[in-house]
């Protein structure tokens, strides 16, 4: 059981280092207390959708400010959409560009909007990768024998 | 929902807040997943939404279906506010916003539309594990309301004896599809207004309110002096069998709630430079209509202490504002649901009374369906009423815009306390009264009777056609003839009294009015409603000659009728306050 534990501590050490780091708050650690028998895959339904979601949002972000007369009313709205479903499962990095992004389409400063764009759209595959990264831990854990540690 | 009407016996009821019923309504599929967990492991029973369309569609086809509805504010189709305007007044039930934007003025706005909470997201269990308090809370309002409003426990001791033998056999609802099973179901359950401590016994009484029921309370109303007045007494006024007393102090609470509001807002609109006018009516805009606006603004102090005779401090009770159909801020969200005319009712009532203020809805040959707006308030009074105007609002007023207009005459019925002439004696021409723009949702009532020439008093005018009702668009401008107003007529009128402008605003004057039958504004009704008659007993108006029309106007009127009176302008009360939301 050598190897559960290896893996255990990894994912816990992994995770830890999520939370230090800014990328997931607290409410990554609400989504999973949801997870129970019932759902067992709660956390990753989640995130799957929210990675859904994000992807259609960043291209609809994209194109909004393609545009040759950037509608900001748009880009307001996919922003603040954004800012709300990086907030559901607790992608605070994310969400925190969200904020700043605001004072930039509330200027209407074009440049300052590619800016962030650019800037949400790293921090959001970094997420979109160390959660990717957190699952299969989770996953090995599990086909290890192990049980997912449960942060407290 | 048969299992309520026994609330307090029902299971679901003892494991109260357990299995409250739910509706979360957001376009965020991440947020609606979680927090369908979350409120699961809470317990309650819930249902999810990711469209404010489905889920009216939803609450209407689940009528005391659900408890309480969570709504996002940004939602793609359609406005979280717009949303919890349409749930608190045609459902009226507590509505908790969410949003990840926290900013004081969304809270503000939320609270302003009637939210009984606004959650910022992240949102976390603990918050949701409350919300039952809502529910609560409304439910203990409905008995503080008849607390507060009377003392004396004997009344209270009264409510709880009931009408124990009430029955809705008597009781004939016009016309009415789905309406009437709604009504029947409501009514059914009116003997659980004694169940009002049991916060879980769902089946909350129902009273629908409608236009004509509400007349009736406030003819009451008035009859005794707002302030002198308690919802005991109401009751005995109005001659409602089936109603309870509880049901009249609640719709009292509303009132008052509404009355200070309304000055509220006049307020608003008085320092934004009177009230906005509706967008395409500048061409029958006349210079008059602009002093019309302006004396709109009356003192709202003065408004709180009207000829109602509002007690200031009973108006300006509002803890909690809820959009109503446009009218209370209140505690509790909104109305007791839609209005339901009972034609019968009024029709029985207005038969026997010679003081009868009725509405006219229009002429016979009309086909709609009535129901008046209670609301020029802003956008949180908004509601949809889809069906088709039978009647373009716009032509109905191009008919309206009668130059010779020249006499306005109010009746001012016998009961109602007397308030000054509105009507400004120096006003001699003809100013239109310019419709407060509907919003887009919002449907404007207009109840036109002409008067015949030659007829001095306004008899009977039953009017059994249906209004059809309408939705007004923005941009549809409800032009109202303003009147100027001859000295003569101005003895007669009195703007302030909301029965008497309901139906008694007559246009003195002229031939041109003729037409004006057939254009029936639309109005709105709940479907099932059916118009009462119009009964105008004017003795005052012996020295008219001339063919009136017969007026009902809405809020809007109301304000454009305000006019700068040095006497304190009584609120006009809007035909409803308590208008159903009718919406389609």
């Amino acid at each position: 059981m050598d190897i559960v534990n290896q893996l255990q501590r990894q994912y816990v050490d992994f995770l830890s280092s999520l939370y230090r780091e800014g990328l997931l708050d607290d409410q990554f650690l609400q989504i999973q207390k949801l997870q129970d028998e019932s759902n067992p895959d709660f956390v990753n339904e989640v995130v799957t959708l929210f990675f859904e979601d994000s992807e259609k949002l960043l291209h609809n972000l994209a194109i909004a400010l393609d545009q040759q007369h950037v509608d900001y009313q748009k880009v307001d709205a996919c922003v603040h959409q954004f800012k709300g479903s990086s907030s559901s499962i607790g992608a605070q990095r994310v969400r925190n560009i969200c904020v700043s992004f605001r004072t930039c389409y509330d200027a209407k400063n074009l440049e300052g909007c590619l800016r962030c764009l650019q800037q949400v759209k790293d921090e959001y595959y970094l997420v979109k990768n160390k959660l990717q990264t957190l699952f299969r831990l989770e996953q090995q854990i599990v086909a290890a024998g192990g049980a997912i540690p449960i942060m407290g | 929902m048969d299992s309520y009407s026994n609330g307090f016996s029902s299971p679901r009821a003892e494991a109260f807040p357990a299995g409250l019923r739910v509706l979360v309504v957001d376009d965020d599929p991440t947020w609606l997943k979680i927090l369908e967990k979350m409120l699961k492991k809470c317990s309650y029973e819930v249902t999810t939404c990711c469209l404010a369309r489905e889920a009216l569609d939803l609450l209407r086809e689940r009528k005391d279906g659900f408890d309480i509805v969570i709504s996002d504010v940004n939602m793609p189709d359609m406005d979280g506010f717009k949303l919890l305007e349409h749930v608190g007044l045609e459902m009226d039930l507590p509505v908790i916003m969410m949003s990840v934007d926290g900013e004081t003025s969304r809270v503000m706005k939320g609270v302003q539309h009637g939210a009984c909470d606004y959650l910022l997201k992240p949102i976390r269990m603990k918050e949701l594990k409350n919300i039952w308090q809502h529910v609560f809370r409304k439910k203990i309002h409905e008995v503080r309301d008849i607390e507060g409003l009377e003392s004396g426990i004997e009344e209270f001791q009264m409510m709880r004896n009931g009408i124990s033998d009430q029955s809705d056999d008597g009781f004939s609802f016009c016309g009415g599809d789905l309406n009437s099973g709604r009504k029947r179901k409501d009514f059914d359950n009116k003997h659980d207004d004694k169940n009002f401590g049991d916060p879980s016994a769902g089946k909350r009484t129902r009273v629908v309110w409608t236009v004509d029921l509400h007349q009736k309370f406030v003819k009451a109303v008035n009859y005794m002096g707002f302030d002198k007045v308690g919802p005991k007494k109401i009751l005995e006024l109005m001659n409602v069998p089936w109603l309870t007393r509880e049901n009249v102090a609640s719709h009292l609470q509303k009132y008052r709630l509404y009355l200070s509001r309304l000055q509220k807002d006049n307020d608003l609109k008085a320092s934004h430079g009177g009230i906005k006018q509706s967008t395409d009516a500048t061409s029958r805009d006349q210079a008059g209509n602009l002093g019309f606006k302006n004396s709109i603004n009356i003192k709202h102090n003065d408004v709180a202490n009207t000829n109602f005779g509002i007690p200031k401090n009973t108006v300006i009770q509002n803890s909690n504002p809820k959009s109503h159909d446009g009218v209370v801020s209140s505690p509790d969200l909104g109305p007791k649901g839609p209005l339901v005319s009972d034609a019968h009712e009024i029709q029985k009532a207005t038969s026997s009374s010679g003081v009868g203020l009725h509405y006219s809805f229009g002429t016979p040959d009309l086909d709609t369906k009535y129901t008046t707006f209670s609301s020029a308030l802003p956008p949180q009074f908004s509601w949809n009423r889809e069906h088709k105007p039978q009647i373009d609002p716009n032509n109905v007023f191009n008919h309206l815009s009668l130059p010779d207009l020249d006499q306005v005459q109010v009746n001012q019925k016998t009961f109602l306390p007397s308030y000054p002439t509105p009507f400004n004696k120096e006003r001699d021409k003809l100013t239109h009264i310019k419709a407060m723009p509907p919003r887009a949702t919002e449907c404007i009532s207009l109840n036109i009777r002409q008067q015949m020439p030659g007829e001095n008093t306004f008899g009977l005018n039953p009017v059994q056609s249906e209004c059809s009702t309408t939705a007004f668009n923005p941009s549809e401008s409800i032009t109202r003839t303003a009147w100027s107003s001859k000295d003569q007529v101005l003895d007669h009128i009195s703007v302030s009294d909301l029965d008497s402008f309901n139906g008694n605003l007559i246009l003195g004057k002229n031939s041109a009015l003729t037409s004006l039958n057939e254009n029936f504004p639309p109005c709105l009704l709940p479907e099932d409603c059916s118009p009462t008659y119009f009964e105008m007993q004017n003795s005052d108006f012996s020295d008219s000659n001339n063919p009136g029309l017969l007026l009902e106007p809405s809020m809007y009127l109301y304000d454009s009728l305000k006019f700068d009176y040095e006497y304190p302008c009584d609120p006009i009360e809007y035909p409803v306050m308590d208008q159903g939301l009718f919406i389609a």
